[in-house]
């Protein structure tokens, strides 16, 4: 059984749907790519995926070990946390607290993980720092950290290149590439359709009426991918 | 001057509302770090004015213990404030405004209209800027102030782990199964309750300076979550202790006293944040 089967999802928001008949499967190590236009649904069906929001229609179920909120996220940015007070210890701690639902305080347990995930994203020394005094790249690495912390098996990541330059976002990229391949399945959602190709081994393209969903190699042939990259050939 | 202070130490309405001037502002500044960093600083402003409403339709209905009025109100617009905030940015500000000013208006008017008192500028001013009603709690008052702020202290201990989740990043934690919206709501009752009995010492119009100034003083100078948090539980606890001692020895109005401490050590931490990051 798979990680997360998805099928016939309608999604939407407030009695309005975006999408339609979205069937896929996501199993243990692979590396997903939800593209998709601006508005074709691609952060409501993280939403829906991450149990934020009910989809309208069809089932989403968890399967292989995986529990329901065992999923790390890295969310994008909020406009809150620019000038939050918090240092990189606490913020990864936090990443913790879904794992032991019923303690209150954080157990040795809980901070040895918190200081395993930050000397695997090699931050380890600025964990005392000031979260928002961090560049944008050192601070994909603390959520990326955080995410580590709340699951060992699935992470998902919301456009995670946004705001950071080109060199940096490469970086993050094979960081990325570096965990699926000690074993972490990966969705991401992006418009960086050439990354996609290059570093995916599935591809969901969100569409209204019909989405793509397959292996990378089968996207190129279809005529999803064309349509996006703007050469010609309606989709 | 320590001479004076013993003399009226000697008086249980000045040891009463040492009590719960340190109390509230403990609570206040706990819960304060929370609504600031969320952005929900407004919400404490909108419920001070609707309190003073609900206060306002109380004496005016003549109910013995007004409490049993405000606090249910207080306590219900802060969830209807926090509902229509999270849906729509504008509209929930605009909501927020409306209710506020609306409430502050209907109060007055009410007030002037069927207020049995002689004195009703006195009254109203002393419900909107706290003057003396400090000094004249019951014990049954300073009880309850005190069973509330152990209340609010202990929750906040307990799930202080939580709250600093829900605080930095709601989607994250609602995605890790954490119920933000219980926690949402948790917080906003209590600011609610909160509020009610603040309104004792500073009335209700000062009542968002207790909670908004000691965190923001505290997150000019310290740079993670806890520390701002222990920083700003302290400088609302000393800001409190002066403005009362000022305020007996010089007779001054408490509520505006306490206020003023805060303002100059918000200033003082803004000129040590700034030397600090040089």
């Amino acid at each position: 059984m798979a990680y997360i089967t998805c099928e016939n999802l309608t999604l939407g928001y407030e009695g309005m749907a975006v999408a339609e008949n979205i069937s896929f499967q996501v199993n243990k190590g692979e590396y997903w790519y939800i593209v998709g236009e601006n508005g074709a649904g691609k952060s409501t069906l993280m939403k829906t995926l991450l149990g934020l929001t009910p989809p309208m229609g069809g089932s989403i179920t968890t399967g292989s070990g995986l529990s329901r909120y065992e999923i790390g996220y890295l969310p994008q940015q909020t406009f809150v946390q620019k000038d939050f007070p918090a240092s990189v210890w606490e913020i990864v701690l936090s990443g913790t607290l879904s794992r032991y639902k019923k303690r209150l305080f954080f157990n040795k347990e809980q901070k040895l993980l918190a200081e395993e995930n930050l000397r695997r994203m090699d931050i380890w020394a600025l964990r005392k720092q000031c979260y928002r005094t961090l560049s944008g790249g050192q601070q994909q690495r603390v959520l990326l950290a955080r995410a580590l912390c709340a699951s060992s098996k699935l992470l998902v990541l919301d456009e995670p290149a946004t705001g950071l330059d080109p060199r940096v976002t490469a970086e993050f990229y094979r960081l990325i590439k570096d965990l699926n391949q000690e074993g972490l399945t990966i969705i991401m959602v992006s418009h960086d359709i050439e990354a996609a190709v290059s570093y995916a081994s599935h591809i969901l393209h969100v569409e209204r009426e019909q989405s793509f969903a397959g292996t990378t190699a089968a996207y190129q042939a279809s005529g999803f991918w064309r349509a996006l990259d703007g050469s010609g050939c309606e989709g | 001057m320590t001479e004076t202070l013993q003399f009226y130490w000697s008086y249980p309405f000045v040891r009463y509302a040492v009590i719960v001037g340190v109390l509230i502002a403990l609570c206040s500044s706990l819960l304060g770090v929370t609504l600031v960093l969320k952005r929900f600083s407004y919400i404490g402003d909108g419920l001070s004015h609707v309190a003073f409403g609900a206060l306002a339709v109380a004496t005016v209905c003549d109910v013995a213990d007004t409490m049993w009025i405000v606090m249910p109100v207080t306590v219900l617009s802060a969830v209807l404030l926090l509902r229509t905030g999270q849906n729509a940015k504008i509209q929930g500000d605009a909501a927020i405004a409306m209710l506020s000013v609306g409430s502050l208006a209907v109060g007055y008017l009410l007030l002037h209209l069927f207020s049995a008192s002689a004195n009703i500028s006195g009254d109203v001013c002393s419900t909107l800027f706290g003057s003396t009603s400090i000094l004249t709690l019951t014990r049954s008052e300073v009880w309850l102030c005190v069973a509330m702020s152990v209340l609010v202290v202990v929750l906040f201990c307990l799930l202080y782990n939580r709250i600093f989740a829900v605080t930095f990043d709601e989607s994250f934690a609602r995605a890790t199964g954490i119920c933000a919206n219980t926690y949402n709501l948790m917080i906003a009752i209590i600011t609610a309750v909160i509020i009610v009995l603040a309104m004792n010492l500073v009335g209700s119009l000062l009542i968002s300076a207790l909670v908004i100034f000691p965190a923001l003083s505290a997150m000019r100078v310290v740079r993670n979550f806890k520390g701002v948090v222990i920083c700003s539980a302290v400088i609302s606890v000393c800001c409190a202790l002066v403005g009362i001692i000022l305020a007996i020895l010089f007779s001054t109005p408490v509520g505006a006293t306490i206020v003023v401490a805060n303002i100059v050590v918000f200033l003082i931490s803004s000129a040590a944040g700034r030397a600090l990051r040089r």
